[in-house]
């Protein structure tokens, strides 16, 4: 079994109430930084434990919380970004149905680290249900004095809010979650200013994810250097694993960030195995918007390592060979399944999510549906393949937020690593509609690179 | 004296220009001017928060500034970014730019109409001048363009909102004209569309202007639409006293008829100073205006055709060459050819010359 930092206590009942949480030692990490900690300590201690931002970027959250700007007057705030809404990713979900306290004590301990005394959670507006939890725990954590003002005699105050989005994928993208949480329309502001210095209402702010925040709570229990044990290398800790797809049992695992990603696939403990003993084709390690890897490549690295779930390793050898982490939303395509299909359904939920804002994301992803669209029915050229891959790469980047490189980077690793599937449904425009390419080979083993003579 | 600012030294294209702190990468090119000026079509310099949307204005950032000489990772929108001291920006000099900015403008273009012929901008249109510059000459778009119902916004303004490249300049000019926020954008993505609170008429006395800073043709003005093209118009400054704003307009003429009335607009398309809804709509009687002299467009635009204003001709260099002295002719060529007779005027001969004409005798 792996260890567990998060999910230790999911399992007992009634844990989402205030009695069990603090009955199973919940609070205790908030009582031990209010006893015994600095503010200073405690970002200290996030630095030591080498904590990644969990949302997707990856990046550290120690660093992202010294660079809040701290003018003399001007409040601050901590935003939590719950607005969940990558395809395949639904580990917050989980956290806030489950242990609502969790987050809320990782609230509460980051809001005293950065100096916030107002905190606003900013959750999907599909998650309809889960504002009634966390304003229940809120409830209950101020009955017991953990909110509010004079927190336990510390003179620190505190009020955390939920807000609703009003369902956009655009504003789970910091700048534009601001923007919604302001009441304007959600589209991503121009960085620079970044939130740090110009945030939420013009002061600064710091936008973490709700997996980073609740993370907080196990770091100040055990220690930012015990923390940094778990994992390996720069991964360091745990993370929450949202799996999906063709596996025998979805759902949100906490892993150490120390395990390959085929035993993650084919363990017990873990997904356990691709059911009706169908093989493995592709996967897409990290949420909707990261690189779609083929079979042999998501196991072994282009340099013939075994590949593991960490950041390094999983973008190992870049977008040519490589994925990302991402968000931890870990779908899993066996060989029944259409690339172009699934490329086509990634293409249409980026049109519709684009804001409009700029014009490459605005028209571009309306385009690469379309485009796939023909193709996936049977109507595509040869040259729609190139078309879209100019099409991705003249939008990648041009963008004035993420979600341009977000709805471009599917699509780039479906044809860099599928292209003779495309070529397949266009070259095989009926039999295309009526079956798959099937595995082809894409699971066969890499032909690994001779070491260079000496 | 007072405290010497200090100035930033910015190379844009391997030109170098020094600005104060603060100003945008696109301001710094537009000091220099000429070719190094990426094209902007949604920023505008009057309006506070404009620009950083078409992305059309791309550069290339090869040095970050002298402190952290690392270059950017991204092509950045040059209408916001701020120079840096000793920022190095490649715009025409980087291949990739150009590449990523035709790009842009082709994805400007994909729900564009091809509507020019009919469109009262046509002449005038900064997505036009982009696109014959930077634009490929054919789209790979092969997909049914999407269109929308033209409405009005107001009695006098009428919204095509198929031409629009969404921009948000109106909206920026709405907003900070008026205090109540009734123009904005409605929907998301590619559906999304510039409208009026409920479709709500806009009024008020400064709303002409966001005609003005429309880019395309998608905000028209209902008292000139299909009048004229605006290319067989004369336009010329003229100022009239209005106790709403400067009363300095450019009117555009044909004989003693006013067609129009527009602000003044500078050589990057942006107006000098908004004029007001009387002054734009209601003073189309020349008796109405002062006027000052024609008004000078870039001799590039249609608009200037035929008009051979400002043209230079070319100067003369012989006696500069020469140190002064007049050239002297080596040859007299009437003095050994037969075939040129200046002393038989062609004019003089009734009918078609026949070589009786040139007879030596004569």
């Amino acid at each position: 079994m792996g260890r567990k930092l998060l999910l230790d206590k999911a399992h007992i009942e009634g844990i989402r109430y205030y009695k069990t949480y603090r009955e199973n030692g919940g609070y205790a990490a908030a009582e031990k930084v209010f006893k015994t900690m600095k503010p200073d300590e405690v970002t200290e201690e996030v630095k030591k434990s080498g904590l990644r931002g969990r949302g997707g970027a990856g990046f550290p959250t120690g660093l992202k919380w010294s660079f809040l700007a701290k003018p003399e007057g001007v409040p601050r705030y901590l935003v939590c970004n719950a607005d969940e809404s990558e395809p395949g990713t639904f580990k917050d979900r989980y956290l806030m149905e489950f242990l609502p306290h969790l987050l809320i004590e990782g609230l509460l301990i980051s809001s005293y680290a950065l100096g916030a005394n107002t905190t606003y959670i900013y959750i999907r507006g599909e998650y309809a249900w889960i504002p009634d939890i966390l304003e229940e725990a809120i409830r209950d954590a101020k009955a017991a004095g953990w909110l509010g003002k004079n927190i336990q005699g510390s003179g620190f105050d505190l009020e955390i809010y939920v807000q609703r989005g009003a369902g956009a994928y655009i504003c789970g993208e910091e700048t534009a979650l601001l923007e919604s949480l302001e009441g304007k329309r959600g589209t991503p502001r121009i960085k620079p200013p970044f939130p740090a210095v110009k945030g939420l209402y013009q002061c600064p702010t710091v936008v973490n994810n709700v997996e980073t925040l609740a993370t907080v709570v196990p770091i100040i229990n055990i220690g930012g250097e015990e923390y940094a044990k778990y994992g390996t290398g720069k991964s360091t800790g745990t993370k929450l694993i949202s799996a999906c797809g063709n596996i025998n049992k979805p759902g949100v695992y906490e892993i150490e960030m120390n395990i390959s990603v085929e035993e993650f696939i084919y363990s017990e403990e873990y997904c356990g195995g691709i059911p009706n003993g169908k093989r493995l084709k592709a996967c897409i390690p990290g949420g909707s918007s990261v690189p779609i890897v083929p079979a042999n490549l998501l196991l072994t690295t282009a340099k013939g390592e075994k590949r593991m779930m960490t950041y390094e390793s999983l973008s190992d050898g870049g977008f040519q060979t490589g994925t990302m982490m991402g968000s931890g939303g870990f779908i899993v395509l066996d060989e029944d399944q259409c690339v172009v299909r699934h490329t086509l359904t990634l293409a249409r939920f980026y049109h519709h999510e684009s804001c409009g804002q700029c014009s490459p994301c605005r028209e571009g992803t309306g385009w690469m549906e379309k485009v796939l669209k023909n193709i996936e029915n049977g109507k595509g050229k040869m040259s729609d393949i190139d078309l879209l891959w100019d099409i991705q790469r003249r939008i990648e980047g041009n963008t004035i937020c993420p979600l341009g490189d977000a709805a471009a980077w599917p699509v780039a690793a479906a044809i860099r690593h599928f292209r003779d599937e495309f070529e397949w449904h266009v070259n095989n425009p009926s039999e295309a509609l009526t079956r798959n390419f099937g595995l082809a080979h894409y699971a066969d083993p890499l032909p690994v690179p001779a070491p260079a003579a000496v | 004296m007072s405290e010497e600012k200090k100035l930033f030294k910015v190379k844009i294209d391997n030109i170098t220009v020094e600005v104060e702190p603060g100003t945008t990468i696109l301001n710094a090119a537009r000091q220099i001017g000429g070719e190094v000026v990426p094209p902007a079509m949604c920023y505008y310099s009057k309006l506070q928060g404009s620009g950083g949307k078409c992305r059309t204005c791309l550069v290339k950032v090869s040095k970050g500034s002298d402190a952290d000489p690392r270059p950017m990772p991204k092509l950045v929108a040059s209408c916001r970014t701020t120079v840096m001291d000793g920022m190095e920006v490649a715009n025409i000099t980087s291949p990739e730019v150009l590449d990523a900015r035709k790009g842009v403008v082709e994805f400007l273009l994909l729900n564009h109409p091809l509507d020019c012929p009919i469109c009262d901008q046509a002449g005038e249109c900064d997505l036009q001048n982009l696109s014959y510059e930077h634009g490929a000459d054919a789209t790979r778009y092969e997909f049914k363009r999407r269109t929308f119902d033209k409405i009005d916004i107001g009695d006098k303004i009428q919204l095509h909102m198929t031409r629009c490249i969404l921009c948000y300049r109106c909206v920026f000019t709405a907003d900070q004209l008026t205090n109540k926020r009734e123009h904005g954008i409605l929907g998301r993505g590619d559906v999304s569309e510039i409208s009026t609170y409920i479709h709500k008429n806009l009024d008020n006395d400064f709303i002409g202007n966001v005609i003005d800073v429309c880019p395309v043709g998608a905000l028209t003005d209902k008292t000139f639409r299909f009048k004229n093209r605006v290319w067989f118009l004369k336009p010329v400054d003229a100022h009239c006293k209005c106790d709403k704003c400067s009363g300095k307009v450019a009117l555009w003429m044909r004989g003693n008829e006013v067609f129009r009335v527009t602000a003044r607009k500078d050589k990057y398309g942006e107006v000098e100073e908004f004029i007001c809804d009387t002054c734009r709509f209601d003073r189309k009687d020349v008796k109405d205006w002062v006027i000052e002299g024609p008004r000078n467009i870039d001799r590039h635009s249609v608009i200037s055709q035929g008009h051979y204003v400002g043209v230079q001709q070319p100067k003369e260099t012989f006696k500069a060459v020469m140190d002064g002295r007049d050239p002297k002719l080596l040859m007299d060529i009437h003095a050994v050819s037969e075939v040129n007779r200046p002393d038989v005027d062609l004019s003089k001969i009734e009918g078609p010359a026949h070589s009786n004409d040139f007879d030596k005798k004569q």
